[in-house]
Parts: structure tokens; sequence; C-alpha cells
């Protein structure tokens, strides 16, 4: 623990220290950094660029993760699906994300809508995979139990096969995540003006590197953070599942 | 051959006293898609308060009778009736427990959680829903494991777990897959008496297949001991050992030790026979 904390502190630590005197207009002391992100980002252009780039990452995520459950438990219920677009499934997952935004661009604008239609599309497909993985991987015994106890269809999905699949779908949603925040990223800095990324490519075109400087910390943070929220989410949401496993390793 | 007198005895049984069948096979067949046949004109009931042990060979087909009866899948010829009604799918009125409490109980889910899960479609008041889970886990001794997960809980009490929540749904008839295979020996004699107790005091109709003679013997009425291939009744033997058992006394009696060889031979005999 003490580890966990200290490596970073060292680390900036040094940073400051090495920064301190530095003359390099690409690398500019950390401390100027810090100021000029308290003067960008608390609070004046709070309203402008950070909330416009989290509403898309939350929203964007959030769709992208209601789809890739949605799709992921109708390929896992209906075999003959997978059987058929499986390729597709894996060319879709291939091509870069990144890559198609210039497509989407060039056919739809600049608008934010595209933004986040592209923000979706390169989010869901980890957390549909994972989904249809877990719900394959039911005990095949609890299908019996809801058999033989008559439960209903809508009870078996939602009060055994998802929650069966949730530590499989836990493992989506962090790679969907991360995909969300990059792409939200990307998008801004291709094809907007306002956003954290737009207002970083912009301070890096326009040679102000303490600018840059300070939207790289921010990304950082905001990417350290939403990471943070959704662990501590998972670590509830999944606390029968550690446990037990932890239980199991003991015995 | 006991087969053909045990028919008779169904039509007496039917026509002249008030013990009214509630599970009876008749001319059961069962293979799975073209395959070869692993059931065959099979016949034979459970009547009500009954506990019925079905025992045989290994590999003999005691999990696809039972996977039958459960209604978990369909069977080729004959047919099942539960209650006097010809059965297609699960019957309301049967509850299963299973070999694996480790795979059969839900890991995410408390002790309560577990027993109210198959009680939700039934659409009882929540008051009775409570009060059934305080009687089933009362039943089964583990007023006090609610709040639990299973995974905190020994092998044992886990398989009390998954009785209890067949409990809970209040079945006519409970079926038992050799539910204390995976068990220690201590914990099956509790087991055993649980099983037995549980009859006496719900009056529930009980069918267990096992795989273990002396348990067979032990908890049964009747045992029904299958075999050849493809697999039939062979003979069903009546168990006179009285409604008071112990673990000790009644395993004690030459009764019980007579019993206990009469089936040790006849699936000896199965097993070679289906073996040659």
């Amino acid at each position: 623990m003490a580890l966990q904390i200290g490596v970073p502190i060292l680390i900036l630590v040094i940073w400051w220290a090495w920064s301190n005197s530095s003359s390099n207009p690409f690398f500019p002391p950390l401390s100027e950094i810090l100021v000029r992100f308290r003067e960008l980002w608390l609070f004046d252009k709070f309203l402008s660029d950070i909330v416009p780039s989290l509403s898309n990452l939350v929203i964007g995520f959030a769709i992208a993760v209601l789809l890739g459950v949605i799709l992921g438990l109708v390929f896992a219920l209906v075999p003959v699906l997978e059987e058929l677009l499986s390729p597709l499934i894996h060319f879709y997952r291939a091509v870069p994300s990144i890559a198609i935004i210039p497509v989407f661009i060039s056919l739809m604008g600049f608008g934010n809508e595209v933004r986040l239609l592209v923000i979706i599309l390169a989010a869901f497909p980890p957390t549909w995979i994972a989904t249809m993985d877990g719900i394959k991987a039911v005990e095949p015994q609890l299908h019996e139990v809801a058999k033989v106890f008559r439960i209903t269809n809508a009870e078996r999905v939602f009060g055994m096969l998802l929650p069966s699949a949730l530590p499989q779908i836990f493992t989506g949603l962090q790679a969907s995540l991360q995909f969300s925040f990059v792409v939200m990223i990307a998008t801004e800095m291709l094809g907007s003006s306002v956003g954290i990324g737009a207002m970083t490519i912009l301070a890096q075109q326009s040679f102000a590197s303490v600018d840059m400087w300070a939207g790289i910390v921010l990304l950082g943070v905001i990417g350290f953070l939403s990471n943070y929220l959704l662990g501590r989410l998972r670590a509830r949401v999944l606390s029968w599942y550690d446990k037990s496993k932890a239980l199991q390793l003991a015995a | 051959m006991y087969v053909g007198t045990e028919k008779v005895n169904v039509q007496t049984t039917i026509e002249d006293s008030p013990v009214q069948a509630m599970l009876s096979l008749k001319n059961v067949s069962k293979r799975y898609g073209s395959g070869p046949e692993i059931l065959t004109d099979l016949n034979m009931e459970v009547r009500h308060g009954e506990i019925v042990c079905l025992v045989g060979p290994s590999g003999v087909g005691k999990t696809t009778l039972l996977k039958s009866l459960a209604g978990l899948h369909d069977i080729t010829t004959g047919t099942i009736e539960v209650n006097g009604r010809v059965m297609s799918g699960p019957p309301e009125e049967m509850a299963l427990v299973f070999q694996d409490y480790n795979r059969s109980l839900m890991p995410w889910l408390t002790v309560e959680g577990n027993l109210k899960f198959p009680l939700r479609h039934l659409k009882l008041g929540r008051q009775e829903v409570a009060h059934r889970i305080k009687a089933a886990l009362k039943e089964v001794g583990l007023e006090r494991a609610g709040a639990k997960y299973p995974w905190q809980l020994s092998g044992g009490m886990q398989q009390r777990v998954a009785i209890a929540r067949a409990l809970a749904y209040k079945p006519q008839i409970l079926i038992m897959d050799e539910p204390f295979a995976s068990v220690d020996a201590q914990t099956r004699f509790e087991l055993e008496d649980l099983t037995r107790s549980i009859r006496d005091d719900l009056g529930m109709t009980i069918l267990l297949v096992t795989h273990d003679i002396d348990e067979a013997v032990y908890l049964s009425d009747r045992v029904v001991v299958l075999g050849g291939q493809p697999a039939t009744v062979l003979e069903v033997v009546d168990v006179p050992l009285g409604k008071q058992r112990d673990q000790v006394e009644t395993r004690a009696t030459p009764a019980y030790a007579d019993l206990r060889s009469d089936v040790m031979r006849m699936i000896r005999t199965a097993s070679s026979a289906s073996r040659a």
C-alpha cells in the first residue's frame, strides 16, 4: 500500500525537480503546468470543454455497455447467430476503431452525435464478446435448476444468467471503458473545436506546450478516475465472487 | 421374477387401497437421438408418502431415468404420470435436489436468496415466502444461516441448503440425485436421517437415486433395482424395517443385513449380465 502511493509520488517529485529548471519549450516545468492546469480547468473551461467531453464519455460508454450486454445475451441464447456472424465479428474487432472515424466525419459531418456514435461503435464489442462468453459459461446445472423449478424466462435471464456472467461482463466493461475514453479523445482531436482533446491538440498546434501538458494531465486524471470508479463498482457488485474465489484458493 | 408380480400389485393398489400412486411409469423407454436404447419397457410406481430408492450398477441409466422423471428431457415411448396426470415437462408438484450442491446453488445469492429464487414466479405473498423460508431452514437445521452465502458453508450444510430450497418450493414429491455422494460419512448419516424426518414431518414422497446399497436399504420403504442393457426394473424389494430407524440399531439388525445382501446380489448379477 505504501509502495502503491509512494512510487507515483516519487515519480512526480522527480518530474518536478528535473523539469524545474527546464528551458526546453516542449518540456516546461511541472510547476507551470500545474498553474496552467488550475487556470484552464478549474473552472474556466470546465463548462465549455470538460463537461462536453465527460458527457460524451459517460453517455457513449453507457449506451455501448447496454448494446454490448443485449447483443451478448442474444448471441449466447441464439448460438446460430454467432456461428453465422463469427468471422464478421472478428473482422470488426480487428479494425482499429480510430481508423473508422474519418469515414464517419466525411459521411456525417462533425456533429456531436457522430462523435457519440463512433464512441459507441468502438466501445461495445468488448462487452458484447465478454457477455456472450460469460453466458455461454453459465453452469449447465443451473439451467436444469431453472427448468425443474419452472422459473420464468425473464427471471432466468435477469436472476440467473446475467448475475452468473457478471465477472466476465466486468472484464468487458473495463475494456469498453478504455475504448470509450481513447475514442472520445480521438474524435475531439480529429474534428471538434470543443472538448479536452480539441483543446489539447489546438495547444500543440499553436506551440502552447504548457497548455498541451495541462490537457494531457487532465486526460490522465480523468482516465485514472474513471477506471478507479469502475473498479470500485466492480468490487461492490462482485464481492461474492472475489470472496468465494479467495476462499477456494485458501482451501 | 418380481417384475410381473409388481405389475399386478400396481393394479390392486390403485383399485383397492386408498394409497394412490404419486408417480407412475408405464412402458417407458428412452434413447438419445438415434442412439441405442438406454431404458426399455420400464414400469414402476412411487406411492404417496413413500421413500423409494433407485439403485443399479453404475452407468446403467439411473441419471437418464431421473432426468426423465424430472421432465428435463422427453421420453421416447411410454408415459409418466404424476398424480394420475400424464407428464410433459417438469411438473409443478416436483422439486429436485442435485448431487452437486456446488453447481446447483447460486453463489451470488445468500442462503435465503437461493431459497427465495424459485418462489418468485409463484406470486406468493411476502409473509408466505418468509414463512416458507423460515420453516424450510428450520427443517434442515439451518435457522441461523439465512444471511450467509452458500460458499461460506461446509459441504454438508450446502446440501442442506439445496434440500431447504426444494422444501420451500413445497413439492409433493422430492427427487434426489445421489444427494449425499459428495459429503463425508458422518454428514451422510445425518442427511439420511434428515431425509426420513422430512418425509415423516411433511408427508412428502421421496424418490432417491443412489449407488450406495446401505443407504438405499436404510432409507427406503422400497428399493427399485435397475439393470440390464438397455435398463429396466429388475426387482422391487420391500424394506419392512419399521418407521423408526436408527443408524446404529437398524443397521445392526439381521433383517437389514439380509436385505442388504439381497440387493447387493441383484446388483452384482445385473452388472455381470450387462457386462457380458
